[in-house]
């Protein structure tokens, strides 16, 4: 089973039907300790990064146990960026912290509108689980105003007017800034990824 | 890069595809999810289904309609007509819709735009406007078309930008179903006044006429029925020749 985290930061019917429509049995947890069942994690999410607050405390301390435990997390969009420390978007709030960095807002410019919405492509920087099967210059449906930075831990990025972290992975843990159940073909196959390490 | 998008819209009446010219008489133009399917395998980025009935009846099975697209696409699906209340966005949401359209009811109601973009997200909200040129001004229509709502485009863009509209769905009136070419001049004098992503809609005709559109007229995305209905244009071959010309797409 896939716990799908519903922190009420938007609405999940399309992930639901794109993990479905790839064969994962997918529950979502009411209480923390729910997850103690979960093969996997998927935290999804769009809007304000102040959404998070509620996965502070209990939530984040079964989250961190399950992946000290080796299952799987995938961060998605909003989900993604709160892997990170922290963001611009809502300094006041503190992330997970399993990737080091701060999410900033996208910077606009002449020809560069913002928030960032539409398909734009994958720069693979290196070869990891998550992008098994991707081809380097993919195209992926993404709508975010903030972004991670390039770091190491970089699998993938993507360039509007600056260059940001579209994939990210390390060990067990992966995050994208896209929507994978939007994506297509594309995003198909990086949730079939993620699920074959959650088997 | 970010490419310009091609969204393929389905104007649905009583569960099935139909088409008009300058919003007035109406023929069918075939299965909404068989449409979609063709449409998802030529390539296309997007579905925009605008439900151009409005009793409750017809708005339950609009739900189905909403369900069978959705439910073998895997691409960003918007949702529009008819949206009046938080209620019939929810309906819309549940039933597999990413984004809702709002036009008479942002206009009438504007709060509606923010308490939808605190409940879903501004990803998850396009204010549709429809507008006739008038010698230098865009004024503003509602109710398909046949209202005057005594507001300017690019200033009621604006308006909506700031109460957190994600998207404007902005439609010419005069262009609409003619294939007269996009108007460019509207698009453009909208799309530079705000940050947010532009869908130009209304007029689309030749392959050219696309090109224009994301050139002179600077729209981030163009929507387009008629020419895919009828399989004048094939998604493909557009976007083909939108790369020839520089534009960049998703192929």
């Amino acid at each position: 089973m896939i716990a799908l985290i519903d922190y009420k930061a938007g609405n999940l019917t399309s992930v639901r039907k794109a993990l479905a429509a790839v064969g994962a049995d997918v529950f979502t947890p009411e209480e923390p300790r729910e997850l103690a069942n979960a093969r996997g994690i998927i935290v999804p999410g769009v809007g304000h990064f102040s959404a998070t607050h509620v996965l502070n405390g209990a939530w984040t301390d079964a989250i961190l146990d399950r992946v000290g435990n080796g299952r799987p997390l995938l961060g998605i969009c909003l989900g993604m960026q709160w892997l990170y420390e922290t963001s611009e978007e809502a300094p006041e709030l503190r992330g997970l912290g399993l990737f080091g960095g701060c999410c900033y807002r996208l910077a606009g410019q002449q020809g560069v509108k913002i928030p960032h919405v539409g398909w734009n492509s994958l720069e693979k920087q290196r070869d990891e689980s998550i992008v098994d099967g991707v081809p380097d210059k993919a195209q992926v449906y993404f709508t975010h105003s903030f972004a991670a930075p390039i770091t190491s831990e970089t699998v993938a990025a993507t360039t509007h007017g600056e260059t940001f972290a579209s994939i990210v992975q390390r060990g067990q843990v992966a995050g994208v800034q896209f929507h994978p159940e939007k994506s297509s073909d594309v995003g198909l196959q990086i949730l079939r990824n993620f699920l074959a390490t959650a088997a | 890069m970010l490419a310009k998008r091609i969204i393929a819209c389905l104007d649905v009446r009583d569960g099935q595809v139909v088409k008009g010219v300058n919003f007035e008489g109406l023929r069918s133009a075939g299965d909404p999810a068989e449409l979609a399917r063709r449409y998802n395998v030529e390539g296309i980025d997007e579905l925009v289904i605008l439900d151009i009935t409005a009793t409750l009846e017809r708005r339950r099975a609009m739900a189905n309609t909403i369900r069978s697209v959705a439910r073998e696409l895997f691409i960003p699906l918007a949702v529009g007509g008819g949206i009046r209340t938080q209620d019939d966005a929810a309906a819309a949401v549940e039933a597999g819709a990413d984004k809702v359209s709002l036009n008479t009811a942002a206009l009438s109601d504007p709060e509606l735009i923010t308490t939808l973009a605190n409940r879903y997200g501004s990803q998850a909200v396009i204010v549709a406007i429809d507008s006739k040129q008038d010698g230098a001004r865009f004024p503003v229509f509602s109710r398909s078309g046949t209202t005057s709502a005594g507001r300017d485009a690019v200033e009621w863009a604006r308006e909506a930008e700031a109460r957190g509209a994600g998207e404007i769905l902005l439609t010419s009136i005069d262009r609409d179903g003619t294939k007269a070419g996009f108007a460019c001049e509207l698009t453009a004098a909208v799309s530079r006044a705000v940050s947010i992503p532009v869908i130009a809609s209304g007029g689309a005709g030749g392959l050219h006429d696309f090109v224009d559109v994301f050139t002179r007229g600077a729209a981030d995305a163009a929507l387009a029925a008629s020419i895919f209905h009828y399989a004048e244009t094939s998604v493909k071959a557009l976007k083909q020749y939108l790369r020839e010309n520089g534009i960049p797409v998703r192929l």
